[in-house]
């Protein structure tokens, strides 16, 4: 398949390889931010490919999995009501909260549908005006332009019967975050390059100088994540820190310049909480006062539902980079897929759940 | 951006006590993956379990006399929308059905229907549906010879569902064929490209904001099988990867023959236009439905002979040997990617979902 044939070619990986591993002094440990990435990763094989010296782990780009377990109650609270069509992205709808999930409130009557996208719901809306059609925003930069589009366009069409419950987080508070920690073991960060195609790499500049490190954009085929761990080796192993770019097909410096309008236009930065890591400081985007009417929040009163998480998962410290998967007791016992303990086996994008897919439980993968 | 130093408790909030969705049925549960295997074995098998179910095989294998056998099988037919490039729900029911059979290397030979009608359904579509029917019968060479009615409210389902139930002559054959007999050595061969039907039906429904030229791939396999099976003496397994894909399909089979299974990714076929939906919405192609693909497990001396049998049929054209059966990690199914690396390919867990981004 053109475009993506390319950037799996098994040559061209295995030239990239040598020449990381020929360059390669010592160990360095570095972060790819996105969970698209990660799976890649796993699904390629990848870190089995590289040399042993290159450790990658895996950062908080799982937009699922960084969904605090508050706001998912919210959502079970309001998909329960009987005037309400709650909307969603697909993979939100087996994310467990404190006592069942999207699916169970949907089997018990709720009318929960999946869309493909926010202007769908909207679409749900307009088609009926005698219900309450809530969509569920989650996600990073990538998916929050086109959210904010949809309450954008609800404000034009002056639709009284739409709303959002925003959980939208944004990855520069997290890599502060990260990086600022005493546990901290990352040395650099493979940039999610979603993200950065919205967003562009001007924010990343003022981190990587703060702390030392190599920022590099990077893709999500084989060889774009290669190209993306070579540049950070280079630049890690000439003592450089920057941000640079390595997905050039797809990301600029300054990103999308018009869906950054929107976003400044429609939400506004805030604190948000992120499941097993806590609050960050304006991580979150929260609607602007201009467009406070769509907030699904203070609209159907659930901003009381503070639940407390139960420490039995170790997500937390994987979505900072600090645990891998296999280091879990839980994991492949108690926690598989169809009875997930935490939101980093659920998501497709989590990594417990593409170790669990990809890993072959028998054999050790060295790390 | 933020400048501020983040005052993060890094060691705060985890995650919550498990779900079990034990009590209630949910969308999971029809996913033909994992969830819906813990509902048969938790609930059927505990209540009918007898050694034909056991098996586990998409047909029983049930004794007539001394010393043939017939194969049973049936198969609920829910597919929403009714009609869909490349078929529509009556041709899903009759090859549904039809499939399941011959997958015993049983010659199918009869088949019941069921139809539960909602209200308000023009006749004029259960007309055409039925005509469709009766074309894949006589496609398939098969007689539908029983069949019941039911009317349901209005609202209480998508206008039409077909229930079908098989019967099949078992052939006289060296030895049995089914999920349990795959053997280290042999290979595994595949009829053709992968998740045309699963696409073809996703983009009928309209909901995904594209459209595509793919049709579904059902057929019935019974002739396919026939003529393989005039050919070579060692074929050990027979299976059509429907729901949870080929990826579910090889898992259920390392299982039951207690084998592991090493694919090779660069020969799997996948359609360029069902390779960019799945890209798009996050789907693996190994995990879409297929309604007109067989799996052949066969000797490897015989991998040859049932190629060029296969590729000499409509069906069949595209057929490429895909892997091997091997001893270790027994009950599992790992795949040589595309750039030389190892790993696990699972079984579905439950709904296949879209994911965010």
């Amino acid at each position: 398949m053109k475009y993506i044939d390319e950037f799996r070619d098994p040559e061209l990986a295995k030239a990239t390889l040598d020449e990381i591993s020929r360059i390669t002094t010592r160990h360095w440990v570095m972060m790819e931010i996105c969970g698209g990435q990660t799976h890649s990763i796993k699904r390629f094989g990848l870190d089995q490919l590289l040399t042993k010296d290159i450790e990658l782990v895996h950062g908080p780009g799982c937009p699922v999995c960084v969904t605090p377990l508050e706001q998912i109650d919210k959502a079970l609270a309001i998909a329960s009501r009987p005037e309400v069509i709650f909307t969603s992205y697909g993979d939100m709808l087996r994310v467990p909260g404190s006592g069942r999930d999207l699916f169970a409130v949907r089997a018990q009557g709720g009318d929960v549908r999946v869309v493909y996208s926010p202007l769908d719901a909207l679409k749900i809306a307009h088609d009926h005006p005698e219900k309450e059609v809530v969509f569920f925003a989650i996600g990073f930069e990538t998916t929050a332009p086109a959210n904010a589009m949809a309450v954008a366009q609800a404000k034009l069409m002056s639709l009284q019967n739409f709303s959002v419950l925003v959980s939208h987080v944004r990855v520069p508070p997290a890599m502060h975050a990260i990086l600022g920690s005493s546990a901290n073991r990352v040395q650099g960060f493979l940039a999610a390059g979603h993200v950065c195609a919205v967003m562009g790499y001007w924010e990343y500049p003022p981190v990587a100088e703060k702390y030392k490190v190599p920022i590099v954009v990077t893709g999500f085929e084989p060889l774009d994540l290669l190209q993306g761990i070579l540049k950070t080796v280079q630049m890690l192993e000439a003592g450089r820190f920057g941000a640079e770019n390595a997905y050039t097909r797809v990301v600029t410096f300054e990103g999308n310049k018009p869906a950054q309008a929107i976003l400044k236009k429609v939400f506004k930065e805030c604190d948000r909480k992120w499941r097993g890591i806590g609050t960050i400081p304006m991580s979150g985007w929260c609607l602007s006062d201009e467009y406070a009417q769509y907030d699904a929040e203070s609209r159907f009163d659930v901003s009381a539902i503070t639940p407390e998480e139960s420490p039995i998962c170790i997500a937390g410290e994987i979505l900072q980079g600090l645990k891998k998967p296999p280091d879990c007791p839980a994991f492949r016992v108690l926690c598989t897929p169809q009875n997930p303990l935490g939101a980093t086996m659920v998501s497709s994008e989590g990594a417990c759940a593409a170790y669990y897919r990809y890993d072959n439980p028998n054999v050790s993968q060295g790390d | 951006m933020s400048e501020k130093d983040p005052a993060v408790d890094m060691h705060g909030a985890v995650c919550p006590v498990p779900l079990q969705q034990k009590s209630t049925i949910v969308i999971g549960h029809g996913s033909g993956g994992k969830m819906m295997h813990d509902l048969i074995s938790e609930v059927f098998i505990p209540a009918f379990g007898n050694p034909i179910l056991a098996a586990g095989n998409d047909a029983g294998l049930a004794p007539a006399g001394s010393n043939s056998h017939y194969a049973i099988s049936t198969d609920a037919h829910v597919v929403k929308p009714l009609f869909f490039p490349g078929g529509d729900i009556g041709k899903l029911a009759v090859c549904g059905t039809v499939n399941d059979v011959a997958m015993l290397g049983a010659i199918p030979k009869y088949l019941a229907a069921g139809f539960i009608l909602e209200e308000g359904l023009d006749i004029s579509i259960l007309s055409q549906v039925v005509q469709s029917m009766r074309e894949s019968a006589e496609e398939a060479g098969i007689q539908i010879v029983a069949g019941d009615t039911k009317v349901v409210e209005k609202g209480k389902a998508d206008g039409l569902y077909i229930t079908t139930a098989g019967f099949g002559e078992i052939i006289p054959y060296p030895h049995p064929i089914g999920g349990q007999h795959a053997q280290p050595g042999d290979r595994v061969i595949l009829s053709g490209t992968l998740g045309d039907h699963g696409i073809a039906v996703l983009g009928a429904r309209g909901d995904l904001g594209f459209e595509s030229d793919v049709k579904s791939d059902i057929a019935p396999l019974n002739h396919l099988i026939h003529a393989i099976l005039q050919v070579s003496d060692k074929v050990h397994v027979l299976r059509d990867p429907t729901r949870g894909g080929l990826a579910t399909s090889l898992n259920e089979i390392a299982k039951q023959s207690q084998v592991g299974i090493i694919l090779d990714e660069k020969t799997i076929p996948v359609k360029p236009a069902v390779q960019s939906a799945c890209e798009m919405l996050g789907f693996d192609p190994l995990y879409i439905a297929n309604e007109g693909k067989l799996i052949v497990i066969c000797a490897a001396e015989d991998e040859e002979k049932v190629l060029a049998t296969m590729r000499k049929t409509d069906d069949g054209q595209q057929a490429i040997a895909i892997g091997e059966i091997i001893t270790d990690p027994p009950g599992r199914v790992l795949m040589k990617t595309l750039i030389g690396s190892h790993r696990v390919v699972d079984i579905l867990a439950g709904e296949l979902l879209p994911r965010i981004c």
